[in-house]
C-alpha cells in the first residue's frame, strides 16, 4: 500500500537548505508519496528543486506574517497537514529548528519521535541513531499511527530522482494558531553571509587547547573563509573564553557531520568525539602523536598547527 | 512557588559501555546526575533565592540505584525528592507519563524544569511530552530564563550563539540548556545535609498508567567502532599544507 511520507522543508532566505535533500532520499523508499511541507515560501519558487528530489506533492502553508516563527503554531499546522493528507510520518532535520519543532509535533500527537537519526527503514518501523554520546548506535523500533523523525544534517548523501510535483495550498483557520501561555517576543536573524551554520556545515576547522588563545582562532576563521568552512572548538577553548558556546563541538555542544572535519591542538577526548565522529575525513594537526585523536583520523600532522593552519590559507588565497 | 526538576541517573560520558544481551548496556558503570539537569537545579536554586517559600522538589525515574542522583539534585539545593522507582528502561512516552502522574499527585507545580537532553539516550523531547500532558508552555535549550511581572521569559538557543526570545505563562516547562548558568557544585556540608533531606519512594506500577498505543523500543545496540586508517602527513609546514590543500581537493572535494 502506498505510504504518504511529509517532509518538513527548511528554508533560509527563501531558498531550500541543501540538508534537506539528503532528508528526502532518507524518507524516499519505495511506495511512498513524498509531501513536501513548505511553510515559509511559495511553492512555486521551490518546486523545481524538490521535483529534482523526487516530491510530487508539495503542500504550501500560508501562515499569518506574525506567527510564522512561533513553533507551536508551526507544530499545530505541521499536525494539520498531517491530518488532511493522511500522513504516517513526518521527517523533519534535527537543526536548532527542528529540535524546537518536532518534539512539539509528537508530544501533541503522543507519535514516537527519534531525533539525530540516519537510517530509516519504513517497513518495518526500524530507525537508527546514535546514543551514549556517540559510543553506541541505537536500533530503535518505533510504534504508532504517525511516526516522526529528526534528520540529522548531512548524515544522508542526496540522490537525484526527477518527479513532477502537485502544490496544494493549505490556509488554515484562526482556531489552529492559538498558542496557547506561548508568546513569541523575538527571533533572531541569522546572518548566513558571514556565519556558516556548524551543524550543516561541508568543512569545519576546530581548535583546542593547543590553539592556546583566542586571538589565534583568527588564523582558523582567515582558513574557514577562504574555505567556505565553518570554525569549531572543543570545550577548553570555550571554557577558556576564547570563543562562545556556540562553537563548542562534543557531547554538551554541536553533533556535527561534516565531509571534512579538522582538528587543530585537540587531543580528541570522548566527549569530543561524541559530537563529530560521523564526520566523513578527520584531520588531525596535533603536537603530539599520542593524543587519541592522532589514532582516529584519516590524516594526522605531528605539526604545531599555528604553523601549519597559515601555510593554508595561503595557498588557499593563490588557488 | 513548586519547583520541580525531572533528573536522570546517566552513565558517566567518559565510561566505556559494553552491550549485553543485545540491547542493553552494562549498568555496572559509574552513573552521574545528568550534565544538563545540573543547570536545571542551579536555575531553580536561584529562583528560589528570589522568591522565597518556594521548594524545589527533584523528581527521577530510575531503578533504586537512582536515588543518588537525587541526592546529588539535593545536595546542589532540592529540598526533596521523589523516586519513581521501575527495575525497566522506559521510553520518553511513558517517562513523561511517570514525571507527570507523580508531580501531578506530589503538588501544585509552578515551574517544571528538565535538562534540554540527557546524555545516554539524547531524546530531546520529555519536556514536550510533559507540557502536553499537562497542556503547560514548552521551551527548550534555554539559556536564560527571567521571571517579568508574572511570566516566563526565556531565550531558547538557536545554532550560532543566537537564540529566540519567548513569553511563557505560568505553570511552564523549561529544558535547560547549557548557558544558562554556572552549575552550583556542592561542599561538602550540602553532602552531609543532602543526607538528610527526605526521598519519597513511588512504585512505578502505584501510578497506573495507561500504556500508550505508540512507544519507541531499543530493539538493538552495536558500539560505534571506528575503522579509519590513519596514515600520516610529513614535510615541512609548506610541503605538508600543500599535501592537505590536494587531499581536500581531489579526495575529499570540498575545494
Ligand atoms: C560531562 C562532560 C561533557 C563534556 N563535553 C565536551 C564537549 O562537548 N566537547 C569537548 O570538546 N569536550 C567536552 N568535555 C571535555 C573533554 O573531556 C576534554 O576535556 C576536552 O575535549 C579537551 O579539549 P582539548 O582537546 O582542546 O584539550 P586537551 O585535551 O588539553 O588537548 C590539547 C591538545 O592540543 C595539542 N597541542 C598543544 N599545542 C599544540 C599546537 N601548537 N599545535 C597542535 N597541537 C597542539 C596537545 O598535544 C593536545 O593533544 C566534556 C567533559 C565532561 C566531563
Amino acid at each position: 500500500m502506498m505510504k504518504n511520507i511529509g517532509l518538513i522543508i527548511e528554508l533560509d532566505n527563501g531558498k531550500i537548505k541543501e540538508t534537506n535533500f539528503g532528508m528526502i532520499t532518507l524518507a524516499r523508499e519505495k511506495d511512498t508519496e513524498l509531501f513536501a511541507v513548505v511553510m515559509d515560501a511559495d511553492a512555486a519558487s521551490v518546486k523545481e528543486d524538490l521535483e529534482s528530489f523526487g516530491i510530487t506533492k508539495i503542500v504550501e502553508v500560508c501562515l499569518p506574517k506574525d506567527r510564522q516563527s512561533n513553533p507551536v503554531v508551526r507544530a499545530k499546522a505541521i499536525i494539520k497537514v498531517i491530518k488532511t493528507y493522511n500522513i504516517c510520518a513526518i521527517f523533519g532535520l534535527s537543526t536548532a529548528m527542528g529540535k524546537d519543532l518536532l518534539p512539539r509535533i509528537a508530544a501533541l500527537l503522543e507519535a514516537p519521535l527519534v531525533m539525530d537519526c540516519y537510517a530509516v527503514d519504513l517497513e518495518q518501523n526500524l530507525v537508527k541513531t546514535s546514543q551514549y554520546s556517540g559510543k553506541t548506535i541505537a536500533t530503535i523500533k518505533i510504534t504508532g499511527d504517525v511516526l516522526v523523525f529528526g534528520v540529522r544534517p548531512n548524515a544522508v548523501e542526496p540522490v537525484k530522482a526527477q518527479a513532477s510535483a502537485r502544490i496544494w495550498i493549505l490556509k488554515l483557520d484562526e482556531t489552529s494558531l492559538v498558542s496557547k501561555g506561548f508568546r513569541v517576543i523575538k527571533t533572531s536573524e541569522v546572518d548566513e553571509s558571514t556565519n556558516i551554520n556548524l551543524a550543516e556545515a561541508d568543512v569545519i576547522i576546530a581548535g583546542g587547547r593547543g590553539m592556546k588563545n583566542g586571538d589565534n582562532f583568527t588564523l582558523l576563521s582567515k582558513c574557514a573563509e577562504k574555505l567556505t568552512a565553518a570554525v569549531g572548538a572543543s570545550r577548553v577553548a570555550v571554557d577558556s573564553g576564547w570563543v562562545p558556546y556556540s562553537m563548542q563541538v562534543g557531547q554538551t555542544g554541536e553533533k556535527v557531520s561534516p565531509l571534512v572535519y579538522i582538528a587543530c591542538g585537540i587531543s580528541g577526548s570522548i566527549q569530543h568525539f561524541a559530537g563529530m565522529k560521523t564526520s566523513g575525513m578527520v584531520i588531525a594537526i596535533n603536537t603530539d602523536k599520542n593524543s587519541a585523536i592522532m589514532s582516529n583520523c584519516d590524516y594526522y600532522v605531528k605539526a604545531d598547527a599555528l604553523e601549519i593552519i597559515p601555510e593554508l590559507t595561503k595557498l588557499l588565497e593563490n588557488d | 512557588m513548586q519547583l520541580y526538576i525531572c533528573v536522570k541517573h546517566v552513565p558517566d560520558s567518559a565510561a566505556n559501555i559494553t552491550i549485553v544481551e543485545k540491547n542493553r548496556i552494562d549498568e555496572n558503570l559509574t552513573f552521574l546526575l545528568n550534565p544538563y539537569d545540573e543547570h536545571a537545579v542551579t536555575e531553580a536554586v536561584r529562583i528560589k533565592d528570589n522568591l522565597p517559600g518556594s521548594e524545589i522538589i527533584a523528581v527521577c525515574l530510575g531503578k533504586d540505584d537512582a536515588e543518588k542522583t537525587l541526592r546529588s539534585a539535593l545536595a546542589m539545593g532540592a529540598d526533596r525528592g521523589l523516586l519513581i522507582a521501575s527495575d525497566k528502561n522506559h521510553d520518553s512516552i511513558e517517562t513523561a507519563q511517570a514525571l507527570k502522574a507523580a508531580i501531578e499527585q506530589d503538588g501544585n507545580p509552578g515551574l517544571i524544569f528538565t535538562g534540554k537532553e540527557s546524555i545516554d539516550a539524547e531524546g530531546m523531547q520529555t519536556m514536550f511530552r510533559i507540557g502536553a500532558l499537562f497542556d503547560f508552555p514548552v521551551a527548550t535549550n534555554v539559556v536564560r530564563l527571567d521571571i517579568e511581572s508574572g511570566r516566563a521569559v526565556v531565550d531558547s538557543a538557536l545554532s550560532g550563539g543566537t537564540a529566540n526570545t519567548y513569553e511563557l505563562s505560568f505553570p511552564c516547562v523549561i529544558g535547560a540548556g547549557r548557558g544558562l548558568n554556572t552549575p552550583r557544585y556542592p561542599t561538602f556540608p550540602d553532602v552531609v545535609k543532602s543526607k538528610k533531606k527526605p526521598v519519597k519512594k513511588i512504585a512505578f506500577p502505584d501510578l497506573k498508567i495507561e500504556p500508550s498505543t505508540a512507544g519507541m523500543n531499543i530493539v538493538e545496540l552495536e558500539p560505534l567502532l571506528q575503522s579509519r586508517d590513519p596514515k600520516e602527513i610529513t614535510g615541512d609546514a609548506g610541503e605538508i599544507a600543500e599535501t592537505i590543500m590536494r587531499i581536500l581537493k581531489d579526495e575529499a572535494k570540498v575545494i
